[in-house]
Order: C-alpha cells, then structure tokens, then sequence
C-alpha cells in the first residue's frame, strides 16, 4: 500500500547517523543499542504491516534513566523519537520514520509494587497486558481492559491507545483503570502524572497523556486499579437470521436495564472464518452471532441469562448455546478472540476499528456491505455490540497493489460513515498514521488546532512520533 | 430575559446559544477584561477568589439535546439544569453514574447546578470507587476556549480515542480552558434495588481495613464510607450494594460472613440506605457548623488513617469515603485553617488537598488547589496558554496565573 504518505526524511539527520549512533553508544549498554540492518528490520513496522520504515537506530533500555538520556540525546540533537511498546498497533502507531530512533520500552517489563488492599499495582511500562492480570490473579484479582492482543501488548501501548477490549461495557477502557504514570518528557526531565490515589490535583494530565499516542512523552512506569474478579462469568452464545435481528435484541437488552459484562457480534463472514479456525461450535447457517456474557455467582448468572434469553427469544433467536462448562466458555471465546488471526489465514486483511451510535448498526452495515462491493472486495465483520465499536475486516491480497489501494479506499469510505452517523473514526485502535488523513471528517480546524497546540506545549518542535495523528498539512509551526 | 437567565449570578452575561457564547468569549478577548465564568453559581465559593470585569453565565443555554436509552447516551446543553437531566434519565430507569454530589449543602449557596458546571467542576460521588467520576462518565463536549473559537471533543459514542482526549482536560478544569456550550454523558440503568450493611465501633484503621476487605471482594460494593467518633457517637462502618433484589440478598449475606472479624453487620435498605449515601455525597456531616474550614483531601485509602492520625492536635472532625480514599476535614478557619500541617502530613504520600470551603479571604492567602511540583505546574500553565493565552476565561481561579 502507499496512499499515506510520510515526510520526507531530513537528509542533514541522516548524514549525521553514524555521529549521532556514537552518542547513544554512549548513553546505553551494548545490548540495549541496535544498529545492524538485519536486527533494526524488526522494528521497521507494527502490526500495520503494508506500511514500513527502516529507523535510524533502536534504543531498548532498561531504566527510566537510560530513557531520559535518550530523550535528552535526541532533543539536544534534533533527532525524531519514534516509542514503541511490544509494536501491536493495527494504525501503524509505532511505525518509524527513516530519521527516527525507536524508543522501546519492552525491556521494563517488571511488577514493581502491588497493593490488594487499596487494589492497585505499580508496574514497568513494557509489562505485557496480560502479565499484569496473571501476576495478580492468585488472589482472584485481575486488570480490566483487555484488548485481543493482550498477550503481547505492553500497557505503555495500552497508555499510547487508551486501549479497550472485549470487556469494557462493564469496566471501562485504559483510561479508566490507570491512577498514575512515570513519564519521561521530550527535555529529559521525569515527571509523576497522578499517584495511587484516585484523582490528582490541577488538570487531569493523566487523561490528556491516555491515548496520547507517544506524541507527549515516553511512559515508563504506571500504577493501575486491579479489580477482584466476580464469582464467574458464562456466556451464552445466540445465532440470528439477520444482522438486524441481533442489533434489535443488543439494544432490547440495554433497554431492560441489563448490562452484560460483554456483548460481541460477528456477522457469517466472521462466523465462518472464525469457525474453520478455532472449531468452536458455532452455528453456520446463521446470519449473525452475539456472544454476551455475564457474571456473578451461579444463581445470579442463571437469573440474568434467563431475562437475557427470553429478549433474544422476542427476537427470533435461532440458535441458544448456554455455556454449561469453562471448556465451553473458553471455547466460545476461542473463535471471537481469534478473529483477527483466522481472517489472516483466509486473507490479508486491514481492521477498521470505528465506533457507531448503535441505533445506526443496521444502516451502517448495509452500507458498509454496498462500500465493500463497490470495490470488488469482501468484508467480515466483528464489533462490541455494546458500545458500537466496529471492526470490519476487508480482506484483499497484498500483492495486487490495485487491489490494496481499493481495499484502503473502502476502508475510509468506512469511516468516514462512522462519522456521518455520529460517531468517530478511532474506537480503540488509534489514529496513528492510518487514520491521520481522515482527521479533517471528524474534526474542525479550529478543533485540531487546539489539539496541537496542547501537544506543542510538551514537543514544540514535532519530534516525537511526529508521522501520526495529525494530518501532514495544516500543522502548527514549531 | 428568559427565565432560564434569570437561573444566572445577577448581572451576568448570558448568551442565548454557542455562537453567542463564542462572541461573548471573542469580544472580551478583544478588551482583555477576564470573564468568570459559571453556570448558575452555586459552586462559586470554590477557589481562589478573582477579580473579573464580568461574569459569563451558561444559564440561558438549556435542554436536552440527545437521549437515547437503549444507547445509554445523554447530551445538554452546558446550563441544562442537573436535576432535569436526573429526572430525564429517571425516567427511563437510567441514571448518571458518578452519582454528583451537590455542593449546596456544604457550600451555603442556592442556585440550580448545571450539568456543565458539573462537568467543569469534575463533580463526583460515592459510587466513584466502583463507577468512577464525571470525568469517565464525560464523552464527549462541546466549549469555546479563550480563543473565542468552538472547539470540540471526544462525541457522544462510549469507545472514541480519535486525537488527543480534551474531555479529560477541560473536566476539573474550573471553567479555565475552556466554557462548556454542550455535555455528553454515558449513563447507566438505575439499580433496582439499594442495601448498605452498617459495622459499629470500629476506629479509622480498621473500618478502613474493612471497607478494603469489602472492596476487594468479588460483590461489587458501590459505596464505602467511614464516620468516625467525631461524627456519630458509636462510629459507623457503611458498605452499599446496588443491584436486582435477588443478588442483594445473597451478596449481603456472603459480605456478612467476610466481614465477621470487624463484628456484625446491620442491613439497611431502600431508603434509609439511599439516605445515608446522599449524606455521604453531600458531605452532610461537616456541614455544621459553617463557620469551619472544610478540606477535601484525596489519599490512597490505606494512607489515610495514618494521614489523618499525623495531623496529631489539630481540632478536626472529619469522615471518609471511597474506601478511605476520600477524607473531608473540618478546620478552624483561623490562621492557614490547617493547611500547611495538612499539607506536611500529605508529603510523600502521593495524596492532596483542596480547601473546600473557607471565607474569600482565607482562599486569597492559602492554596485552595494542592501546589503542584514545578514541573507539573510548568505544563499546567503551559496547557492553559494553549486554550486561553491571554487569561480570559476564570484566571487565577486554580492557581495564579492559570
């Protein structure tokens, strides 16, 4: 693909390489530098794999020391910083620039302090999402947001995204589960954002750094909220004749005052895919599928899942699969947590992430059908039926450059309907540099110009991760 | 004047709609003559007292312009009053979810709070340990910034991290970045039923202990709170649940059995227990008597018993809430009303203050606001330049010169 653009690298910074390699040399251990062409490959994209840029360098270190030196480094000398946490962004947010030094923090990746009894934790920024659950959950505690590549994702990510996950109709995004972060700013100097109570003093700095997508500074300690799981949690699996059906039955549910923990759809495409995949049972001559799921104890799960099942019931509901073990439930999950990983077998594939007002869902997925066809290609779609989080996987083949120009088209076609219907380009995945150039169909000028205004007040200059979120025309000068 | 005007501090501005309101914020940019900036006012003891030429008032700005149930979305424009939008949502068997405390009470005032003095203010209740504030609850604004200009952020979809998250910005901001037109809120069904079990005699450490044991149970407790010896003569220990009736029952019984090393717990329900929780909310317990300072101190819960035993002779009476997380302190008004011993035994502690209530000329000569490190204080005046660079909108309401 090449239908986003990059800037240009400058060209005095790239003939300066080797000098400005040398004073990192300096700043770092060996092992935490990374010059080599065949090992700085593995840093030159993320998980928004058409686009890629071979980095200057690639600094891993091991200290929010060793951070600041870097930063300081590359401020003093002009060089762009590129932060990277475990590179799991699907909007291209970690992908470097020719003129960049990547920042990966992956290396920082320690518990540092938990606290039970005031239910939070204290971890290093390259932790893994779901490391963080796993080191608590001996005391039946856990981390809330859950993103589908939790398995490697770092929560500096999860910071740089305010990431979500399958779960947060109940709990929340990133967002609402950190409490404080360690950040290094451009000039080198350390800063605490929050602490472990529960709000800060003065503007909420912590809110603005969430989601910041690396352009602000380099987290590299955070302390988050732990929350002690429920009893249990069940989900029952339902097969519609029509996408519509189910919508109807997610917002009916909504209505009658029930909020599941988890509401997730996936129309045939997806359930076809997705079962060839993980086998896990689910129906194939439906139209639509809801996982929803509750929690509780035994006896308060039955209650809620009977009134959820007499809804889907006044919805025609063809198929009910309750899960009557843990096998089933993970079963269940199984195919919808792999759905990115099964389309990627059957085809190369971009995930869109818009979020919808949900009263729109039936519109906006016959119109979403119609864009896709209109380009040759094919679509499938899973979503947080919940809270009208879309993700639609256009599949194409990476080798056809019409074809992916085709499928990137349909793709803003895509969002920019998110946006027409009310809602926004980005639920959970960020702008990055996929999103950038949409940014004008959901924002002002005037509304963008504040935004970059508020982010000069922490890099002037755009040198941190300077490719992304903003459209390249139209920015504020240094 | 309409009658929604008339709801405005007297001799306020009141713009009829968002183009108004921008003109208003343009024009006086224009005169560099500061505006403060409210809704109907009655937060206006809190802060740091300024002088402005005129006061800006949201009051004429009103009505709900979004409410989708089965969305469980609500949008206002900034002077709706609060209780409308409570009632809006109450009729549908929703509500917000920070459960926003009302400021009257403690503060002496009258007026109708709105919902974007609310937003402004980051105006919270109990339910923020399980819930959290109105700043999680926020999703979306509309505001014109010291500029004059429109900006808005974030919309009126849950899941959105499209550009930088001003929302969270401008909620808590007093009114400085930025003057709210319009507010978009994510809410929640009502639970259908409320219940608060009731420990007694426990002191700080160990109610906060037991809060904690409750908190960190798999039960969902909505509310925690503490009133000590110097509130109720045998101190009282306060855990709600909110749920359906069946799961109240069992919870309660499951959170009584936790709880048997902190004694034997009473149920309360329905509207005893809602009862308490908005005394709780209100901070109802130090209201009297008015002449005392009252602190609002923000602390790790199990900092906050030990915070409170630091403060050593200082004559208080204080409570707490969100699990020990939350700590209001009455003080005696002279003097720095406590401030920098409150502030000594906060060193260290990651925890802070504001000085809630207290006569203007005490808010003039003692930090409302916790100070903030230079560091911090350098990007909070950095980040007002960006909204308001010439000091128009509520200067010096948090910190001089922001």
């Amino acid at each position: 693909m090449s239908g986003i653009a990059f800037p240009a690298p400058d060209a005095d910074i790239l003939a300066r390489r080797d000098a400005i390699v040398a004073g990192l040399a300096e700043l770092l251990p060996p092992e935490a530098l990374i010059v080599s062409e065949d090992e700085r490959r593995a840093f030159e994209t993320d998980a928004l794999t058409a686009y890629r840029r071979m980095p200057l360098a690639v600094a891993l270190p091991s200290t929010t020391e060793e951070v600041a030196a870097v930063m300081r480094f590359c401020n003093a000398q002009g060089v762009k910083v590129v932060p990277r946490g475990a590179g799991t962004s699907l909007s291209g947010g970690a992908i470097p620039q020719e003129d960049a030094v990547v920042l990966g923090v992956a290396k920082m990746n320690r518990v540092l302090d938990v606290d039970f009894a005031d239910r939070t934790m204290r971890v290093q920024a390259g932790i893994t999402n779901l490391a963080i659950s796993q080191a608590v959950a001996y005391e039946g505690f856990f981390y809330a947001p859950d993103p589908s590549s939790q398995l490697a994702c770092t929560i500096a990510g999860n910071i740089g995204m305010n990431s979500g996950g399958a779960h947060c109709l109940k709990y929340g995004v990133t967002t609402n589960n950190i409490l404080g972060v360690r950040m290094v700013l451009l000039d080198g100097s350390v800063v605490d954002i929050g602490s472990d109570a529960l709000d800060a003093p003065g503007y909420d700095l912590l809110g603005l750094v969430i989601g910041s997508e690396g352009q602000l500074g380099v987290v590299t300690e955070a302390t988050v909220r732990i929350l002690r799981a429920a009893e249990g949690a069940r989900p029952v699996l339902f097969g519609f004749e029509t996408s519509e059906q189910a919508g109807a039955a997610v917002a009916a549910i909504v209505a009658a005052g029930i909020v599941p923990v988890a509401m997730e759809f996936m129309d045939k495409p997806a359930i076809e895919i997705c079962e060839a995949f993980a086998h896990a049972g689910y129906p194939l001559d439906v139209g639509a599928l809801l996982i929803i799921e509750v929690e509780g104890s035994d006896a308060e799960m039955d209650v809620a899942l009977a009134r959820i099942v007499e809804i889907a019931r006044a919805h025609e509901v063809k198929t009910i699969r309750e899960s009557k073990s843990a096998m089933e439930t993970a079963a269940i999950w199984k195919g919808r947590k792999s759905a990115f990983g099964a389309t990627g077998r059957v085809a190369d594939y971009i995930c869109m992430d818009g979020t919808i007002p949900t009263g729109q869902l039936p519109l906006v997925l016959r119109r979403m059908d119609e864009i896709v066809k209109s380009y040759g290609l094919r679509v499938a779609n899973v979503f947080h039926a919940g809270d009208g989080n879309l993700h639609p996987l256009i599949m194409y083949n990476v080798n056809d450059p019409e074809e992916a120009r085709k499928a990137e088209e349909a793709g803003n076609d895509i969002l920019k309907l998110c946006v027409e219907v009310g809602g926004c380009l980005t639920g959970e995945h960020g702008v990055g540099i996929e999103k950038r150039d949409l940014m004008r169909h959901q924002f002002t000028q005037d509304d963008l110009e504040q935004q970059m205004r508020v982010r000069a007040v922490f890099d002037r200059n755009w040198l941190l991760n300077p490719a992304k979120v903003f459209p390249l025309d139209g920015r504020l000068a240094a | 004047m309409s009658d929604a005007a008339a709801l405005a501090p007297a001799g306020a501005l009141t713009p009829a709609d968002e183009t108004e309101l921008a003109e208003a914020v343009a024009s006086a940019r224009a005169a560099r003559a500061p505006l403060t900036v409210a809704g109907a006012g009655s937060k206006a003891g809190i802060g740091r007292p300024a002088q402005s030429a005129r006061t800006l008032s949201t009051a004429a700005l009103t009505g709900v312009t979004l409410y989708e149930p089965a969305e469980m979305v609500i949008g206002a424009r900034a002077g709706t009053p609060l209780a409308v939008v409570e009632a809006t949502l109450a009729e549908r068997g929703q509500m917000l979810t920070f459960e926003p405390m009302d400021w009257r009470p403690l503060l002496g005032t009258t007026g109708e709070p709105t919902v974007g003095g609310t937003a402004a203010a980051n105006v919270s209740g109990p339910r923020r340990i399980a819930a959290g504030a109105c700043r999680d609850s926020l999703i979306g604004v509309r505001m014109v910034n010291g500029f004059g200009h429109i900006v808005k952020s974030g919309g009126r979809v849950m899941k959105n991290v499209t550009g930088l998250d001003l929302v969270k910005l401008a909620a808590g901001s007093w009114g400085t970045l930025g003057v709210f037109s319009e507010v978009i809120f994510k809410v929640l069904p009502a639970p259908a039923q409320v219940a608060t079990l009731v420990l007694h005699g426990l002191d700080d450490a160990r109610a906060v202990a037991a809060l904690a044991a409750g908190l960190g149970s798999p039960f969902e407790v909505s509310g925690a709170a503490h009133l000590p010896a110097s509130i109720e003569r045998v101190p009282k220990t306060l855990l709600r649940l909110e749920n359906v009736p069946e799961s109240i029952a069992y919870r309660a019984g499951e959170l009584r059995k936790l709880l048997r090393p902190f004694g034997s717990a009473d149920l309360v329900t329905d509207d005893a227990a809602k009862a308490v929780w908005r005394a709780v909310r209100d901070a109802t317990f130090v209201v009297e008597p008015r002449e005392r300072a009252v602190w609002r101190v923000s602390i790790a819960p199990g900092k906050a018993a030990s915070f409170v035993a630091a403060l050593g002779g200082l004559p208080r009476q204080h409570f707490y809430d969100w699990g020990g997380g939350l700590v209001w302190l009455t003080t005696d008004a002279a003097g720095d009303a406590g401030a920098s011993a409150i502030r000594a035994a906060l060193a260290g502690t990651g925890g802070h203050a504001t000085l809630a209530r207290a006569p203007a000329e005490l808010r003039a000569a003692v930090d409302v606001f916790q100070p903030l490190p230079e560091a911090m204080m350098r990007l909070t005046a950095g980040v007002k330049a960006s909204f308001d660079p010439d000091a128009i909108l509520n200067p010096g309401r948090m910190y001089a010169g922001v």
